[in-house]
């Protein structure tokens, strides 16, 4: 790890407020300034890499409003990432974790089959006596947990369902390469198949490459930079090979994934080229707001926009989806407080750190009620599990939607 | 420390609240203060005034020192305890218990947020005019201890013109209440001014009712360009002389422009060496006045553009923008030594001089910002911790800063506080008679020397 990074930190503490888990705690260990402090101090050779250090920096979201935040240009989020690769990568991975990123998450037909027991579960009714006869205290909380973020699945991923190549209509205005994330084309695949029609209906070809693997942030939450490598690898080449104007994505944590692959392989050109090409849906949109205001319904509805981190923080776009959202004739969109703070999803953050993640939520629930909002649009798959259980137990007559569902619904005038 | 003291520590905050192993320790050694670092013998977090109240007599019954904390954004070393005692955090105390719209005042608890106080009287039309440049995380104990001052304060006075009351625990663990919601009180000595600038070393306040001011009507923000230095430093004398009273008038120098820019993509200008950040308020005739005037006043010196904000937001930015300067200067070099000499308004130019030459001098690269128009600037050295012979040849270039500003009729610090960083600098600004003027009264409110000891004297 480069020091100067850390000792680029001034210590000023413009971080701290912007931190969620300071905010819930008040500690310095629990902020960015302690934590880069903390690395720092291991480095030095001041502290060693005790449980209780470990416990500290792995209670940090690396959700990176602290990297916003910071006035001198310090990632915090990312330099304990950095610390945590390079710790992984002197131990190894366990054998769960080689079973799970680099056995299943890079495959997506495994991770596709894997789902088919869920998808039995819930469609043979299991779910629900499982649910009701509260079985679930019996298996370990942490399993629990993940049952109860998992919303009804599509009846099939969108990978299987789609098309690799989605017609332009009209006249066609260039190519984009669409790139699935498993999460969404697992779960929310109707979210994904209205992000392809919009593109479509706005006169670009869709090209959606089957053999795409995983973006890699799984291994990135796993510290396994070197599944991160790979994954980056193989999916500059596949893409690549096509003639691709540009990649979207619809997925937050894959766009910010798929924008540092450059990064990742040490700046090799290919790399650093499909990383310049890829675009959030909400940038793609925004730039086509004039086409896209003609065709848009009313929907008289009063919305409020959550900024997941990977979309706010790791790529700066904050006022694309708010523009689109505003686009809307009828709409009623209502400013979020906070709006940019982590809601306590964070990967697996959620099923790893229970009490601070409920803490964080409890924070961004609180805020969203306050609102008024009919629906919360947001647009990361990780954001979605984890507001719409959270509402659905707080405020059932709120809906949680992807911003592509709502400019569907628009389009289609289902207001 | 010893386990029985730790015993009875945790005894009154709780285990969660009593902080000991060596990383909570290690992170406790610091605040926003360059090249000063020790590490306390414990934390404590209280939640009530009560809690604070016994451990005040724990540790004066066993000769502990205790510093207090808010946020840890001190810039002068004020908030580190330097002989492993008590590192005393009061963030859990953050209550706004009242904004009382009869009597204009807003009382809250000390770990309150300074910015969270300015939401919640703005809200209801009324306005707390000290905003210091960590105001979004500072704590209103905080800006009482060092009596912070902000963009503000040109117009409308620092943290001590609004202090009214405080309730405050002394180092044997008694309530001391001073002041309250009266507007006059002449009731012996005026105690809470006493207290106001005290860096911890008198007591620790709980509770503190501020006045509150409606909240201005309107506002114009300006951004203004000068080719040269000393033009900028020109105009700034010359719109006080024109009896015009900015709310802010704040200055940034060619290296300070470009680090911000960096960070805020503002629109700030990159080939001048010098722009005026200015805000004027109050009722709308009064306020386009005075924007002309000053319109006038700059184009006459040389100005090279005059921008005016054209909403809320983008003031907003250019106001957030100024506020990020001294963070946004470390972008160009890890360390930077920042200083807040002050000097009287006439001799803003005069001062801005000599910065650049001592600069220049001893071979350094000194970027300066600050409220130009309290004469409060921030020369601020950009340097490497690691470059020993730099750093001795900055603190060099600071001692003669200071001493051309006590002979400028200045202080060593506008709104820092001494702390340790500038204890050296004190006997030459108040003289043998001031210090122990300060010494006796030390004693009089902390007779065993236990409250935030080896700061200010």
């Amino acid at each position: 790890m480069d020091y100067v990074k850390l000792i680029n930190c001034m210590r000023c503490g413009m971080c701290l407020p912007h931190c969620p888990t300071y905010k819930e705690t008040f500690l310095e260990t629990a902020s960015p300034r302690g934590r880069v402090a903390l690395v720092r101090k291991f480095q030095e050779g001041e502290l060693e890499d005790s449980e209780k250090f470990l416990e500290y920096v792995s209670l940090c979201l690396d959700c990176q409003a602290c990297a916003s935040a910071c006035p001198c240009g310090v990632n915090a989020g990312e330099l304990v990432a950095e610390f945590r690769c390079e710790k992984k990568a002197g131990e190894g991975l366990s054998m769960m974790e080689d079973l799970i990123l680099r056995k299943l998450v890079p495959h997506p037909d495994l991770l596709e089959v894997s789902m088919v027991p869920l998808r039995l579960y819930q469609k043979t009714g299991m779910q629900k006596i499982v649910r009701s006869l509260g079985l679930l205290k019996m298996f370990p909380a942490a399993l629990g947990r993940m049952e109860g973020l998992l919303p009804t699945l599509p009846g099939a991923p969108l990978r299987q369902t789609i098309e690799e190549i989605t017609p332009a209509q009209g006249t066609e205005k260039g190519t984009a390469g669409f790139f699935l994330g498993c999460v969404m084309s697992l779960i929310f695949s109707e979210a994904s198949l209205a992000t392809v029609q919009i593109l479509s209906a706005l006169g670009y070809k869709v090209v959606t490459p089957k053999a795409q693997k995983c973006c890699g942030a799984p291994n990135m939450l796993g510290h396994d930079k070197e599944g991160v490598n790979q994954a980056a690898r193989f999916n500059t080449d596949l893409f690549q090979s096509h003639q691709l104007d540009f990649v979207v994505t619809d997925c937050g944590g894959c766009g910010a994934e798929l924008k540092k692959y450059g990064a990742h392989l040490d700046g090799e050109f290919a790399a650093t080229t499909f990383s310049a090409k890829v675009r959030d849906i909400s940038e793609i949109l925004a730039d086509e707001a004039p086409a896209l205001k003609d065709r848009l319904k009313p929907l008289p509805l009063k919305v409020t926009y959550h900024d997941p981190c990977h979309i706010a923080h790791c790529q700066g776009i904050r006022s694309q989806p708010r523009t689109l959202i505003n686009l809307i004739p009828g709409i009623d969109f209502r400013e979020l407080a906070e709006a940019d703070a982590c809601c306590g999803s964070a990967g697996t953050y959620n099923i790893e750190k229970p009490e601070m993640s409920d803490l964080v939520l409890s924070r961004k629930v609180a805020n969203i009620m306050k609102t008024g909002a009919d629906y919360l649009v947001t647009s990361n798959p990780g954001c979605l599990l984890q507001l719409k259980k959270a509402l659905s137990e707080a405020a059932p007559q709120l809906k949680v939607i992807h911003l592509t569902e709502l400019l569907q619904m628009s389009l289609k005038g289902q207001g | 420390m010893e386990k029985n003291f730790i015993k009875a520590l945790t005894e009154i905050v709780g285990e969660a609240h009593t902080l000991t192993d060596k990383e909570s320790l290690a992170c406790y050694g610091y605040d926003s203060t360059p090249e000063l670092e020790s590490k306390p013998g414990v934390v404590v977090l209280p939640g009530s005034a009560e809690e604070v109240s016994r451990i005040m007599e724990l540790c004066d019954g066993a000769g502990v020192r205790v510093t207090p904390r808010g946020s840890g954004t001190n810039l002068s070393g004020g908030s580190i305890s330097f002989d492993s005692g008590v590192v005393l955090q009061t963030s859990r105390m953050n209550r706004i218990i009242e904004v009382d719209q009869e009597n204009l005042t807003a009382t809250v608890e000390t770990g309150v947020i300074t910015s969270a106080l300015h939401r919640e009287v703005e809200a209801v039309g009324l306005f707390y005019p000290p905003d210091p440049g960590s105001m979004n995380i500072s704590t209103m104990g905080g800006n009482v201890a060092e009596n912070s001052g902000g963009l503000r304060g040109l117009k409308y006075g620092v943290t001590d013109d609004y202090i009214m009351g405080l309730k405050t625990i002394l180092a044997n663990g008694e309530l001391l209440k001073t002041g309250g919601k009266v507007v006059k009180d002449v009731a012996g000595y005026n105690l809470n001014q006493l207290l106001v600038s005290s860096e911890g070393t008198l007591g620790i306040f709980t509770e503190i009712t501020v006045k509150l001011i409606p909240k201005p009507q309107t506002k114009k923000t300006m951004l203004v360009h000068f080719p040269q230095l000393e033009q900028a430093a020109l105009t700034v004398s010359h719109i006080i002389a024109a009896r015009i009273i900015p709310a802010t008038l704040e200055f940034l120098d060619r290296v300070t422009i470009k680090c911000v820019e960096d960070y805020a993509h503002v629109g700030l200008p990159l080939d001048v060496d010098a722009v005026l950040l200015i805000e004027v308020d109050g009722h709308p005739a009064q306020v386009a006045e005075d924007a002309d005037a000053i319109r006038v006043i700059c184009e006459r010196h040389g100005c090279s553009f005059f921008q005016t904000a054209a909403t809320p937001e983008e003031a907003l930015k250019l106001a957030t923008a100024r506020r990020v300067a001294l963070s946004a200067l470390a972008r160009l070099k890890p360390t930077t030594i920042l200083e807040d000499a002050t000097v009287p308004r006439s001799c803003i130019a005069a001062m801005v001089k000599l910065i650049q030459e001592t600069a220049k001098k001893y071979d350094l690269v000194i970027g300066t910002f600050g409220h130009a128009g309290d004469g409060n600037l921030h020369p601020t050295c950009l340097t490497d911790e690691r470059d020993k012979d730099e750093i001795a040849r900055a603190h060099r270039a600071f001692g003669e800063i200071f001493d051309a500003t006590i002979a400028m009729g200045g202080t060593i610090t506008g709104e820092h506080g001494v702390g340790v960083a500038k204890k050296k600098y004190l006997p030459k600004l108040v003289g043998e008679s001031g210090l122990r003027v300060m010494r006796g009264i030390k004693g009089a409110f902390d007779p065993k020397g236990i409250l935030n000891p080896g700061k200010i004297f």
